[in-house]
């Protein structure tokens, strides 16, 4: 089947898709924008990470059996490993953050588990660590 | 024998069935060499340290997976509206700290996954001395309410999972 001759219903459902997965990704965008904290924006590109690239991957997977006459199966690898991969990045840059902030005297955030000597007394969990590796932490 | 040449054959399976579905087309081309790979990269699954999960219970891990779906759909919208809202609402963001009793650690790169996956909530970091979980939730209603649903809804099923 050429483009041409999709069905009236599928084209619509596709254009639908399209555009809710590109307006996920915008709203993700514009929350990047107006959020205040380093901590708040990085909620914000997930919207783009997860429902967006969902509605985008099945409006590709229905042009793909459609038009295409191709199998589906490989949009569903690509939200499987995009649902494996985006925390990664996130957990990174978040931690990055926090150590920044821990490193700037922000005692506002939880300490980030740096594996250095900690100067800080107020964070407990932080503190029982210290007790019980204490010599390891102070060779590094 | 077969231990010793199949070290992890659902690793070797998995990577055989990426392989042939992300071919161009299906040939004895793909299916060789896609047999190969499986042979040789599930090796690299040796130097990790806790590459055997043990994972069980199959009924609910699809019924984890359906709950995560439905959870970050919902939280897709609720984010989309807190970012595009012209005058926003006052609202609160900020820590959780949620004490844990999961310590497998695929449990907990499981719960890493959909924590961080799900819009509005992230994971920060997580103490394997005392097992507290710290989260960063975007619109902080109710800390214990947070601690009770994470609990509840995604600890309590990882914890059968993997035991």
């Amino acid at each position: 089947m050429s483009a041409a001759e999709l069905p009236l219903w599928a084209a619509i459902v596709m254009s639908l898709l399209v555009l809710i997965g590109a307006g996920l990704a915008l709203a993700g965008s514009i929350g990047l924008l107006r959020l205040r904290t380093f901590y708040e924006r990085v909620h914000a590109p997930t919207l783009a990470g997860t429902l967006g690239v969902t509605c985008i991957l099945v409006a590709s997977m229905l042009h793909g059996s459609l038009v295409e006459g191709r199998p589906v199966a490989r949009e569903i690898v690509l939200g499987v490993f995009l649902f494996l991969s985006t925390p990664i990045a996130l957990l990174l840059l978040v931690r990055a953050a926090l150590y920044r902030d821990h490193v700037a005297g922000d005692r506002s955030v939880p300490a980030a588990d740096t594996g250095r000597p900690d100067d800080d007394p107020s964070g407990s969990a932080k503190r029982a660590r210290d007790a019980s590796h204490a010599a390891p932490d102070q060779t590094q | 024998m077969s231990a010793r040449w199949l070290p992890f054959p659902r690793a070797a399976l998995a990577v055989w069935a990426l392989w042939l579905l992300l071919a161009p087309s299906p040939s004895v081309g793909a299916v060789l060499l896609g047999g190969l790979l499986a042979l040789v990269l599930p090796r690299l699954l040796v130097a990790l340290e806790h590459a055997r999960n043990g994972a069980r219970r199959p009924l609910l891990m699809l019924r984890l997976a359906g709950r995560v779906t439905l959870d970050v759909t919902r939280s897709n919208l609720a984010v989309a509206a807190i970012a595009l809202k012209p005058w926003p609402r006052p609202r609160r963001a900020g820590f959780v700290h949620i004490p844990l009793t999961l310590r497998a650690p695929n449990g907990l790169a499981v719960l890493a996954c959909i924590i961080t996956a799900t819009p509005g909530t992230i994971w920060v970091s997580w103490d394997p001395q005392d097992g507290m979980l710290v989260i960063h939730v975007l619109d902080l209603v109710d800390e214990a309410a947070w601690v009770a649903t994470i609990r509840r809804r995604y600890e309590t099923p990882l914890l059968e999972i993997f035991g």
